[in-house]
């Protein structure tokens, strides 16, 4: 992946000194060509195509500001509602994710989805404990979880 | 060619507006909702999603307003919501972390607490 990156700089350096202009909109040219290039020769270059990785990074961000607006609309409307009939309550996750990295942004983003929070991590990283506002059903909710955000870390991560 | 500009300009006005209100309310339903709710658990929901939502949205109104009024990018704006989308949920996580670990309680109307039930069989055994 790396030495992808610095192919893909050089091709737009080389594309600075060919057009000889030396701004940013020329190496942006540059750079894009370089993607072009990489993409249609990725057979001769080693390790998958990088941008399928950019890619999935962007797709995890969008998913992630997707759960925010729903999460704050959950608890916008809860806020309003004049008698709280919610059961809230802590319940276990068992997870996959290894590196501290991952469980970080694992933790974070179950902080920021609709009706969850993240309380504690187990010393051995395998569980992780998580505040819900309304659980009725536990096992969705796992199932909901590990589907989605362990999914998409995992392709970024792997 | 001048009257569709003003239209565009008219647009991104109002779209400036609604980030500004939205996000205001989504502040103010925040705060709201820290006061309406019961325990510490439920409040630090309210604490970290609304408001994280609300000062952004007010901080990507602030942005396209610098841009369009005055001609400025901003990027102090943009990494204030980085940082805001980063800070809010480690410093919940946090907070709930230390209350669970000192013994505040649950609400009573709560249905389970698997962390308290799991540090218990690791004390007995």
């Amino acid at each position: 992946m790396t030495l992808q990156i610095i192919l893909n700089i050089l091709i737009a350096m080389l594309w600075m000194f060919l057009s000889e202009s030396y701004d940013f909109l020329t190496f942006f040219t540059g750079y894009l060509i370089g993607m072009a290039l990489l993409f249609f020769l990725r057979r001769f270059v080693p390790d998958a195509y990088y941008l399928l990785r950019v890619w999935k990074v962007i797709s995890l961000i969008l998913l992630f500001i997707k759960e925010l607006i729903l999460s704050t609309w959950n608890i916008v409307k809860l806020a309003y509602v004049p008698k709280l009939k919610v059961q809230p309550g802590i319940f276990a996750l068992p997870t996959d994710l290894k590196s501290n990295w991952e469980i970080t942004l694992l933790a974070n983003l179950i902080s920021l989805t609709p009706g969850t929070l993240s309380v504690s991590v187990s010393d051995d990283y395998t569980t992780i404990y998580i505040h819900a506002m309304d659980m009725p059903d536990v096992e969705e909710e796992i199932n909901d979880i590990k589907n989605t955000f362990e999914k998409a870390i995992m392709e970024v991560t792997r | 060619m001048r009257n569709s500009l003003k239209r565009v300009l008219l647009l991104i006005k109002i779209i400036i507006s609604l980030l500004l209100l939205s996000g205001t309310f989504f502040v103010l339903s925040g705060s709201l909702g820290i006061l309406r709710f019961p325990d510490i658990y439920t409040r630090l929901h309210a604490a970290t999603k609304a408001a994280t939502l609300g000062v952004a949205g007010v901080l990507l109104g602030a942005f396209l307003f610098l841009y369009v009024e005055n001609g400025i990018i901003s990027g102090k704006l943009i990494l204030g919501i980085i940082f805001i989308l980063i800070t809010a949920p480690v410093s919940g996580h946090m907070i709930s972390r230390a209350a669970h670990s000192k013994g505040v309680e649950l609400w009573e109307h709560s249905i389970r607490d698997d962390l308290k039930r799991d540090q218990k069989q690791k004390d007995g055994s």
